[in-house]
């Protein structure tokens, strides 16, 4: 694929940094050092102010926008980055990397550790958002970025948004924190408890070690990952996509896929296992947990907002069931009891959680207008 | 209507202390907290419904939360702001009296405008049989959004039942003047009316 759409950065490849210098995680673990692999779209203007440090959501990578050579799909915010979109590259040098922990190519379970030769699997390190907002300083000060011009993230990346503006508030001028929550609930964790079970009672996990063992907890990870979908399309709308329409037009009286949806869910979880691995599932979905930045500063949310210096903007899709927009009022509570610049928009939802990275056009209209706003 | 709005707006920035902090429930496109930060000083924030009017405030640089205020306003702590200001939607809420008090717990002084129900020419429509349609009351009656319509005698004898100060008192007339017969008159040649009050 040659010619790309004209609002697309087009052609894009991932670039490697690494850190060597020893890194102690919140769990009070050290790694003997990481790698971050990131991506890049726009230019860095000769005072370096104009960079947005784009966060990834729970599966996210750093392939945020653009093509990558001899792929047609394009990266998974394609819809919001790119020249003359809401984070305009025209006018924005945009960082984009993958969180430690995770399995698209930064340090993570998959990695080697240097001190067995081996790889980490399942002894991997737990680590928080706090831990990637310290190692996206990192590469921060490692691209000669004084200070984001905004840091932006959806879901799980909105979180970490709103972990920096807390840990560095002094790094950044603008935060936008969509279709995330100040925590997860009791629900959403008893969620990711569901999928962690899944996987870890696949017979094919072997605690872990499952690559040693030439094995794939691939069924586990299928329920997890489908379960997952579930939690991001509202009921609404998953009536209307698959209602209760049958797949070969008649009941088959039997366990196999009666049911459209159910045929969505398995497609979705097959394609998940090629794609990601167990051990790596397991601690993102841990960090989702642990992630409540207000837990330091005495359970009081607004206390940790006093911290932030950005201006933020705040937004929710109003039948998001997994990140719903009451979770955002409470995070705009925070921040308006401690006196902060908040911009909050709930959005008309289409699909529900999932909304944030779709084109919706009063969306990326008035998250560009605020965007027009990061100077 | 926009020689009004601007005729109501400008008064009331008048009415505001520079440097103070403000809240506008029912902000619109921002109009009043721009020209209050531009003129005045005057830190702000929005309230608004309508998406398209939230995106109208953020083009502006306004704050705005994008909220129902019938919803009410329990985000915002007591005494958080120097005034709470309402510009024509006091006769489109819910519950307009507990509104008042919320302005007040929010705010140490409260600003409204409304469009005055009392005015002859809502009497004259009332007295032929008719809802009135006036250039302050545009829409019939079964498209207005208007479903607490007062008059400023109404408005004053809640004030009095709540115990709720009147500070100031504007009526506009027709030609969105201060003048001689509407102050003397408010009730019958104020079209719209303008209350700063408090506790």
């Amino acid at each position: 694929m040659s010619n790309y759409p004209a609002d697309s950065v087009g052609l894009v490849a991932a670039q490697t940094a690494s850190f060597n210098d020893p890194f102690t995680l919140e769990s009070g673990i050290e790694l003997p050092g990481f790698e971050l692999l990131y991506e890049t779209y726009g230019e860095l203007n000769a005072d370096c102010s104009n960079a947005v440090l784009v966060c990834h959501a729970l599966t996210g990578t750093h392939h945020a926008a653009g093509y990558h050579e001899g792929s047609e799909k394009p990266g998974w915010w394609e819809t919001c980055i790119g020249p003359g979109k809401p984070i305009d590259t025209n006018r924005f040098f945009v960082v984009s990397p993958n969180n430690i922990g995770g399995c698209a190519g930064s340090t993570g379970p998959l990695s080697t550790n240097p001190q067995t030769g081996k790889a980490w699997g399942p002894d991997f390190p737990i680590v928080t958002v706090k831990d990637w907002v310290h190692s996206q300083a990192r590469l921060m000060a490692h691209l000669n970025i004084p200070q984001w011009a905004a840091v932006v993230g959806g879901s799980l990346g909105g979180m970490t948004v709103l972990q920096w503006a807390i840990d560095l508030p002094e790094k950044l001028r603008h935060a936008a924190i969509i279709a995330a929550a100040p925590k997860l609930s009791a629900q959403n964790i008893a969620f990711n408890e569901v999928a962690r079970t899944a996987i870890r009672s696949d017979p094919a996990f072997c605690d872990g070690h499952y690559r040693e063992q030439g094995q794939k907890p691939q069924q586990g990870l299928a329920i997890a990952r489908m379960l997952g979908h579930i939690t991001y399309l509202s009921d609404d709308s998953m009536g209307k996509k698959f209602g209760r329409d049958l797949r070969d037009g008649k009941l088959s009286f039997g366990f196999d896929v009666d049911f459209e949806v159910e045929s969505y869910l398995r497609y979705q979880g097959s394609r998940f296992v090629d794609r990601f691995d167990a051990n790596s599932y397991l601690l993102l979905t841990r960090t989702l947990d642990y992630f409540d930045p207000a837990r330091e500063y005495g359970d009081d949310l607004a206390e940790a907002c006093k911290r932030i210096q950005a201006r933020c903007f705040v937004a929710s899709f109003n039948k998001d069931w997994r990140f719903s927009s009451k979770r955002s009022r409470e995070l705009v509570k925070g921040l308006l009891d401690a006196d902060r610049d908040v911009t909050y928009v709930d959005f008309e939802s289409r699909v529900g959680h999932d909304d944030f990275l779709l084109n919706i056009p009063q969306y990326l209209e008035t998250f560009g207008a605020w965007m027009e706003g990061v100077q | 209507m926009s020689n009004t709005l601007r005729a109501d707006l400008a008064l009331i920035s008048e009415w505001i202390q520079p440097n103070s902090r403000a809240l506008d429930l029912g902000c619109g496109d921002g109009t009043l907290l721009a020209h209050l930060r531009d003129e005045r000083g005057v830190s702000g924030y929005g309230l608004e419904i309508d998406v398209e009017r939230v995106t109208a405030c953020i083009r502006r640089g306004v704050k705005v939360v994008h909220t129902d205020l019938n919803a009410g306003l329990a985000d915002f702590d007591a005494d958080s702001f120097d005034y709470v200001v309402m510009t024509q939607a006091l006769q489109m809420v819910r519950h307009p009296d507990k509104l008042l008090d919320e302005m007040l717990r929010i705010g140490k002084e409260g600003i409204v405008t409304f469009p005055n129900f009392g005015y002859w020419k809502c009497r004259m429509a009332v007295a032929r049989g008719q809802m009135p349609v006036t250039p302050g009351l545009p829409n019939s009656w079964y498209n207005t959004d208007n479903i607490h319509l007062c008059t400023v005698r109404d408005f004053e004898a809640l004030c009095a039942k709540k115990g709720i100060k009147i500070l100031r008192r504007a009526v506009l007339d027709s030609n969105h003047q201060t003048d001689l017969r509407a102050r003397t008159l408010p009730n019958l040649f104020g079209e719209i009316a303008l209350y700063q009050f408090s506790r």
